[in-house]
């Protein structure tokens, strides 16, 4: 680190700036009081399920295929995510029971 | 807000907790390590505010990047924020002053869990969205300072806690896929998703991806909109 604090503070105002901008650029741009074109208003709705289909592909991407420890645990702990939401339908239930097992199949069973 | 509220919106936001004090603990131990303290990790916690984007921001910093670099670069992996805001402008809408820091506040997480949770009975919606905004940051600050603080110390071995957020998105898109007039979105989303990973490897998916999501759901809109009246009418019977 060869950095002064003054440098590091403009890094840090730089990636607040740029960070603050990509979240608020939508409301700039579409919130004025009058409607959004109907195509933004279409895309607002539909929008949500795809981004969290690629959110959770995302959050797999580490998958790897060479041993079953590269994809078992997600696959196992993911899947009891989905059944126990199906079953008894309490977020935390769901989220806490995977968790666990995850945390389990891969301190315990796939070290 | 008051104690009703903040009551109301904990146990929505305990999966985000699990998740952002591990994550942010890794970011508070990757910042120590190149010789930046808690005060930095705080700082940059409080006023940055991105999981992906601090991590990127800690290797920029120790490699020296020059600024336009670092502003470029954060555009590209929060680029995504810019689709969330626009499934928020009408839930955001009418919150004052608090907007801006709702606006702020559009994690990935976050987000997530106002795409989905509902204020139950008695407690207004925007003071319950508040609630929940501030309570993640909350967590993420104090990941982050926790992590500078305890270094390598951790007293318990915490791999694999960062599987709350798969688990959560999973229980979202459960959600999601039952209340929907068409399972084509979500399907379409994993596709993309797949197909920016092949594309781009697994650091860069996430820019190709929403970009094929947003032009196909473009080129969909007739077909999905159809699909959208006939929910409605089905609903009636």
């Amino acid at each position: 680190m060869h950095l002064t604090p003054v440098q590091i503070l403009a890094y840090i105002a730089v990636m607040a700036g740029v960070t603050f901008l990509t979240r608020a650029l939508p409301f700039l741009l579409f919130d004025r009081g009058d409607h959004p074109p109907k195509l933004i208003l279409y895309l607002g709705r539909v929008l949500p399920p795809a981004i969290i289909a690629m959110l959770i592909v995302y959050c797999l991407r580490g998958i790897t295929f060479a041993s079953p420890a590269g994809w078992a645990p997600p696959l196992i702990a993911g899947l009891a995510a989905v059944l126990l939401h199906i079953w008894k339908g309490n977020d935390l239930i769901s989220i806490f029971g995977a968790t666990v097992l995850y945390m389990v199949l891969v301190q315990g069973v796939f070290a | 807000m008051n104690r009703t509220t903040l009551a109301a919106a904990f146990p929505v936001t305990v999966p985000v907790l699990m998740g952002y004090l591990a994550i942010g603990m890794a970011f508070g131990l990757m910042l120590q390590s190149i010789g930046c303290g808690v005060g930095w990790a705080v700082l940059m916690s409080a006023v940055i505010y991105a999981g992906s984007g601090q991590y990127l921001g800690v290797s920029l910093l120790a490699a020296g990047a020059s600024l336009p670099q670092t502003a470029f670069l954060t555009l590209i992996i929060n680029f995504r924020h810019l689709v969330y805001g626009l499934s928020m402008l009408e839930k955001f809408r009418g919150m004052g002053a608090r907007k801006l820091y709702m606006i702020f506040s559009l994690t990935d997480e976050t987000y997530a869990l106002l795409s989905s949770a509902k204020a139950p009975e008695g407690v207004d919606e925007h003071d319950f969205f508040f609630a929940v905004a501030l309570l993640d940051q909350s967590y993420w600050v104090l990941g982050s300072a926790i992590g500078s603080l305890l270094g390598s110390a951790l007293a318990f071995d915490t791999t694999g806690v960062d599987f709350a957020m798969t688990a959560l998105f999973l229980v979202i898109a459960v959600g999601q896929w039952r209340g929907a007039g068409s399972h084509l979105p979500a399907l379409l989303g994993g596709a993309a998703a797949l197909a920016g990973l092949a594309l781009a490897g697994a650091e860069d998916m996430l820019l190709p991806a929403l970009a094929i999501i947003v032009i196909a759901l473009t080129l969909l809109r007739p077909r999905l909109e159809g699909g959208g009246n006939r929910e409605e009418e089905t609903s009636c019977t």
